[in-house]
């Protein structure tokens, strides 16, 4: 067995999610990715159990691990109890750990999202927090949200809200001494790590693409290139 | 009991929630976009129905966004839950109800991989020592809040100043559910009704007087998919996955949708601006959209709660034509007020969706 398989191998979500896969092809089939994205589960576990280190490095590398949305919607469906979206998670993992995320645009999205989630997570004790939320980052999210973004104390204050009170309620702003333990458990548990090894990883990456942080950090959170898409 | 047919299979289905005594543990995405539904939780099961639910205010995320968007080690998830669990465990109650699906699907996916590898469990254990000092019992119960105001159901249903029924003509609203995918697709017998027979939402919806309509993308995900939201260069699956299960249902004329995930409602809600802005396409009558509301929201509308206070304003679909069916009263001029009245001026107006 390879090196690669066997770091796999050590990932609980790995063993939990592949067991004997008959490759019948039905985690594909009710895949919200694989509707949209060039993506197939099927050919993913497919690849992994053939246990090929040289097309495991590749799949490592590559956009395919970062198309799936972790609905997990393969569990409910797989015949033999397989987790094709464990078996993801494991390789996402992996591709993180060793800086392969950065060989792929949609693996270099990482940066961005491990900025802006775990920052939030060690600053406020949310994922997601008002203070972070820009609406022009989320044009989506229509004029009613740039109202209360605009009007955040006010709204969050008329619907009942804690908005960076003391005490318990809504968008309460949790106390420093708990934000300090999660930091504990960042440290304690490798997540400290792992934001520190994306960084780095990213960083060198960004000087390669010759451009500085900010805007590598930018790009990488609002650039498509063409060819993802099934009807591309 | 014994069981035979189809009451044998239904009963596999079946989820004994405790009735009372819950440590309560919030969302991080309910708490942003839909904070009055957060607190109609508590103000209907705690306040009206006098169950015991206690917060604290030193809990935190459960790390569950970012932890399936990839940014932080199965390890550290698992300790920033066992954290929540010591709370749980010093403030001496031994049921968990969260309002948020990715934490219920954290949760659960948490305990069953302990049960699994108990030496996960003992270095978990160790890891929260080392970080924090705190020791914890596991819980005897999770539940999802949909699955206590589920059980609560018949109670709000004899406290009802309104019936999900038209007002005009007497018949059911026509109600479509969306129960979210971390609710029960990877651990289906911790759902009611699991993955295939989804009836948390249902149950509430026909208890209250609607009737739900079944429809081919009942199943399908909403489209948040974490990472694929997360990132603006990746929404376009987000909204893809949400037009398809717009495009499955709008042959059924749904009067609203009603939700049990944190992000469901909103994308449910705000794609259906895009969809407009982009295509000019609306999915409900005269322009309007088909309102998605949150269970706790649904819940406050039919014990006569004023739309505004349960924070129907923040929604991009207008609920108006909704309400008016319903015969629900309520102020347009009030609408975008402040507390104490207070002027906070009003949102802009969309190109082409109806907002009222």
């Amino acid at each position: 067995m390879g090196k690669l398989y066997d770091e796999l191998c050590k990932d609980y979500r790995f063993r939990e999610g592949l067991k004997t896969c008959i490759n019948c092809g039905t985690c594909t089939a009710i895949c919200p990715a694989a509707e949209f994205y060039k993506y197939d589960p099927r050919k993913i576990v497919d690849t992994v159990q053939r246990k090929d280190e040289a097309e495991i490095e590749a799949l490592l590398k590559s956009d395919t691990i970062w198309y799936c949305g972790e609905c997990m919607s393969c569990v409910t469906r797989c015949p033999r109890k397989n987790g094709p979206g464990l078996v993801i998670m494991a390789l996402r993992n992996l591709s993180a750990k060793l800086g392969y995320f950065t060989c792929s645009e949609k693996g270099r999205q990482l940066w961005p999202l491990t900025k802006q989630l775990t920052g939030n997570i060690l600053h406020f004790g949310y994922c997601v927090h008002p203070s972070t939320f820009d609406p022009d980052d989320h044009p989506e999210s229509g004029p009613v949200s740039r109202w209360v973004i605009e009007h955040k104390e006010d709204v969050y204050a008329r619907l009942g809200a804690n908005y960076q009170g003391k005490g318990p309620g809504v968008l309460r702003r949790i106390p420093q001494e708990d934000l300090d333990e999660l930091q504990a458990i960042f440290d304690v548990t490798g997540g400290t790590e792992r934001i520190q090894a994306v960084e780095k990883a990213s960083r060198e990456k960004a000087a390669e693409m010759g451009m500085d942080f900010d805007e590598y950090t930018k790009y990488t959170f609002e650039h498509c290139s063409p060819g993802h898409f099934n009807n591309e | 009991m014994i069981y035979q047919g189809k009451q044998k299979i239904w009963s596999d289905y079946q989820k004994e929630i405790p009735d009372d005594h819950y440590f309560y543990v919030r969302s991080c995405i309910r708490q942003n976009f839909f904070p009055a539904s957060e607190k109609y939780f508590l103000a209907i099961c705690r306040d009206l129905l006098g169950r015991d639910i206690f917060e604290t205010e030193h809990h935190t995320t459960c790390a569950g966004i970012a932890y399936h968007s990839d940014t932080i080690p199965q390890e550290t998830a698992m300790t920033v839950v066992a954290r929540q669990f010591a709370l749980m465990t010093e403030a001496g109650y031994d049921n968990l109800v969260t309002s948020c699906i990715t934490s219920f699907g954290n949760y659960c996916e948490i305990l069953e991989t302990w049960r699994e590898f108990p030496e996960l469990e003992a270095k978990i254990r160790e890891d929260l020592w080392k970080a924090c000092r705190r020791e914890f019992k596991k819980p005897q119960y999770v539940a999802h809040a949909s699955d206590l105001m589920y059980k609560l159901r018949g109670e709000i249903a004899e406290r009802a100043k309104f019936r999900l029924v038209s007002r005009a003509t007497g018949e059911p609203l026509r109600i479509v559910e969306h129960i979210g995918c971390h609710y029960s697709k990877m651990f289906p017998h911790k759902g009611v009704g699991g993955a295939e027979y989804p009836c948390v939402l249902s149950g509430m919806a026909e208890a209250w007087g609607g009737q739900v309509i079944d429809y081919p993308e009942r199943r399908h995900c909403c489209g948040y998919g974490f990472r694929q939201y997360h990132v603006k260069a990746n929404r376009g699956y987000s909204l893809s996955n949400t037009h398809k299960k717009f495009e499955s249902m709008e042959p059924f004329h749904p009067d609203m949708i009603i939700t049990n995930c944190p992000g469901c409602p909103y994308f449910l809600d705000r794609w259906q601006y895009v969809i407009s802005e982009q295509t000019g396409k609306t999915y409900g009558p005269n322009g309007h959209g088909i309102p998605a509301l949150t269970y706790e929201e649904l819940a406050g509308l039919v014990l006569g709660y004023d739309p505004w206070d349960l924070g129907l304003q923040i929604h991009q679909v207008g609920p108006e034509p909704l309400l008016d069916k319903i015969g629900i009263p309520y102020d347009p001029a009030r609408k975008y007020l402040g507390l104490n009245e207070k002027d906070i001026l009003k949102p802009g107006l969309p190109t082409v969706l109806k907002c009222c």
